[in-house]
């Protein structure tokens, strides 16, 4: 199971709390995936929305707050300390979004803002692109995770770039690392984890499926597959056929 | 005859009294605000009365009572506009329209030229959409004026200072927090525009990943644009952000309303439980009648009619939770 600073976490399935069509029907996501964190976006749903952070806390998983939807360094850091005091965790999900309609990471602004947070005793879970350089520099300012997107937030679109996705844990070998975003199909999850990958956070997959708590149990069921796969070290695709069945000793015909 | 006293004067509470009414009883309505205003969050509700389009996020339940809804405010002198519901979305975002279909019954689909003889001033604007028929809508503030006068015709009218007298049905919406610990806000933001240059005969929905977004004409020019969904409790102003993006989606389904005058910028918290459906709740002498979330005069009819039959025959509602904390 994943560690994230230190903390064993008790699933590799990490959800989100958005997007739902109730509170109740979330809840049963979250009991029928058995998943090992709860995010949940303080830009949003934030201030004064008590009565929501209750129905989060009672979810009894560790609870990852995140700065969705903020545009800046400056914005990202004072979501960062709100969450602290809201959520009581050093442990932030850090977002700096460039661009609404991608919402590509803005990973300039994302290394600065990592950089601070971590200088200030968070722990910071960065989502980025899986570009080596950027999750160098995220690792240099004090980053213990890396969380690279597999699409566009909400996208559906699974792994756009599994050559790069491949590269950042072959270069990282040591470092955790989770597929953030872009997850439509438990397919896609379970391809993360072949990768080799320790976790995957996804929500809208889930949360806007016809059934979301038939779909939580879905990703979770994948998440497992592709976990057990990658530690039983799969076969190398081939060009050719070979042949299952020893073909010694058949009859010769003809 | 049963003695009741009705608290809220809400469409929750009106409906209940209107119901209790015309089994011939006679309730009374206290609520401290007066007749209703901007203090009752119903006030700022859409008056979709839009069953089919709501599956797409509720429990199959709504749709079953929601179905009725039209009728009973029909016949309660309530003018309703049938004229069904268009749902549109920009062809970037053609894979919202088709999951909004899987998920929803009683549409058709439609086309460019359909579209253009529904709404003409819609024409070569979206190449695909879906119509909801059978769906309708009303003026809510209209709404709870005709209850209220209906009411008052009978004899019964809001009293703004005095106390319960008799079983108490407790129809406060969010302000019954106090006693009821698992309803929660849901912050919901709207605008009123006039923009007579843009003629909608109809509801229509502009579907949009980030930004879903709902329009209902008012007649005379007059607009209800709503509605953002946010988990944050309490009653607001609206944020720059949200005008923003209402504004944007609005110009987006049609570049006149670029020329609106914003009449109305409004923001309220819709009472939800945690499953968003509504609740009868029974705890001594008093009935608690909340939970209406985004159905306000959708499920309003339903929830009346379940707590005048329970009051009156002592019939087990089927929104009943007497085991609820």
């Amino acid at each position: 199971m994943p560690v994230f600073y230190g903390t064993d976490v008790e699933s590799p399935l990490m959800l989100g709390t958005a997007l739902y069509p109730s509170p109740a029907i979330m809840a049963e996501a979250f009991r029928a995936s058995g998943a090992g964190i709860a995010t949940v976006s303080l830009r949003r749903e934030g201030g004064a929305g008590q009565d929501f952070h209750n129905l989060i806390k009672g979810l009894n998983v560790p609870v990852l707050p995140n700065t969705a939807g903020c545009h800046s360094v400056r914005e990202a850091v004072t979501t960062a300390q709100m969450a602290r005091e809201l959520f009581d965790t050093p442990w932030i999900k850090l977002e700096v979004i460039r661009d609404d309609d991608t919402l590509c990471p803005d990973v300039i602004a994302l290394v600065e803002a990592a950089r601070i947070l971590s200088d200030d005793g968070f722990q910071v879970f960065p989502y980025c692109t899986e570009d080596l350089s950027v999750c160098g520099r995220l690792l240099d300012a004090g980053c213990e995770v890396l969380m690279p997107w597999g699409a566009p937030i909400g996208s559906g679109r699974g792994l756009n770039n599994p050559y790069g996705l491949r590269s950042v844990r072959a270069h990282f070998p040591d470092v955790p690392l989770v597929v953030d975003a872009g997850i439509g199909l438990p397919s896609h999850a379970a391809q993360a984890m072949e990768l080799g990958f320790d976790a995957v956070l996804l929500n809208t997959a889930v949360a806007k499926a016809g059934d979301p708590v038939a779909m939580a149990r879905a990703m979770a069921l994948a998440i497992q597959a592709g976990q057990l796969a990658h530690a039983a070290n799969p076969i190398e695709a081939r060009d050719m056929a070979a042949p299952s069945t020893p073909v010694f000793g058949m009859a010769v015909l003809g | 005859m049963t003695e009741v006293t009705i608290l809220g004067a809400g469409v929750m509470g009106l409906s209940i009294a209107t119901e209790l009414a015309s089994r011939g009883l006679t309730p009374r309505l206290i609520d401290p605000a007066g007749k209703p205003g901007a203090h009752a969050c119903s006030w700022r509700a859409g008056g979709m009365l839009a069953p089919y389009c709501e599956a797409e996020s509720a429990e199959p339940v709504v749709v079953r009572h929601g179905r009725n809804a039209a009728d009973w405010w029909q016949a309660q002198g309530v003018e309703v506009t049938h004229r069904g519901t268009l749902v549109l979305a920009p062809s970037r975002d053609r894979a919202e329209l088709d999951r909004f279909a899987r998920m929803t019954e009683a549409h058709s689909p439609v086309d460019a030229e359909t579209i253009a003889t529904l709404e003409p001033e819609l024409e070569g604007r979206f190449a695909r959409g879906l119509f909801f028929g059978t769906e309708s809508h009303l003026n809510p503030r209209e709404a709870l004026r005709v209850l209220r006068d209906r009411l008052a015709e009978k004899g019964i009218e809001i009293e703004t200072d005095a106390a319960p007298t008799g079983l108490t049905v407790d129809a406060r919406g969010l302000s019954a927090r106090d006693e009821l610990a698992d309803l929660r806000g849901v912050r919901g933001e709207m605008l009123v525009l006039r923009c007579p240059e843009v003629t909608l005969t109809r509801t229509v929905r502009l579907l949009h990943p980030r930004i879903p977004l709902y329009i209902v004409p008012r007649g005379e020019g007059i607009y209800m644009i709503g509605a953002t969904m946010l988990e944050t409790g309490g009653k607001y102003r609206v944020t720059a952000r949200s005008a923003v993006e209402m504004l944007s989606a609005a110009y987006a389904l049609h570049p006149g309303f670029a020329e609106a005058e914003i009449l109305e910028l409004g923001s309220d918290a819709r009472p939800a439980f945690p499953d968003n459906l509504p609740r009868l709740r029974r705890r001594g002498n008093t009935l608690y009648a909340n939970g209406l979330y985004r159905h306000g005069y959708l499920l309003a009819p339903t929830v009346a009619r379940m707590a005048a039959d329970y009051i009156t025959t002592g019939q087990r509602p089927e929104f009943m939770d007497e085991d609820h904390p």
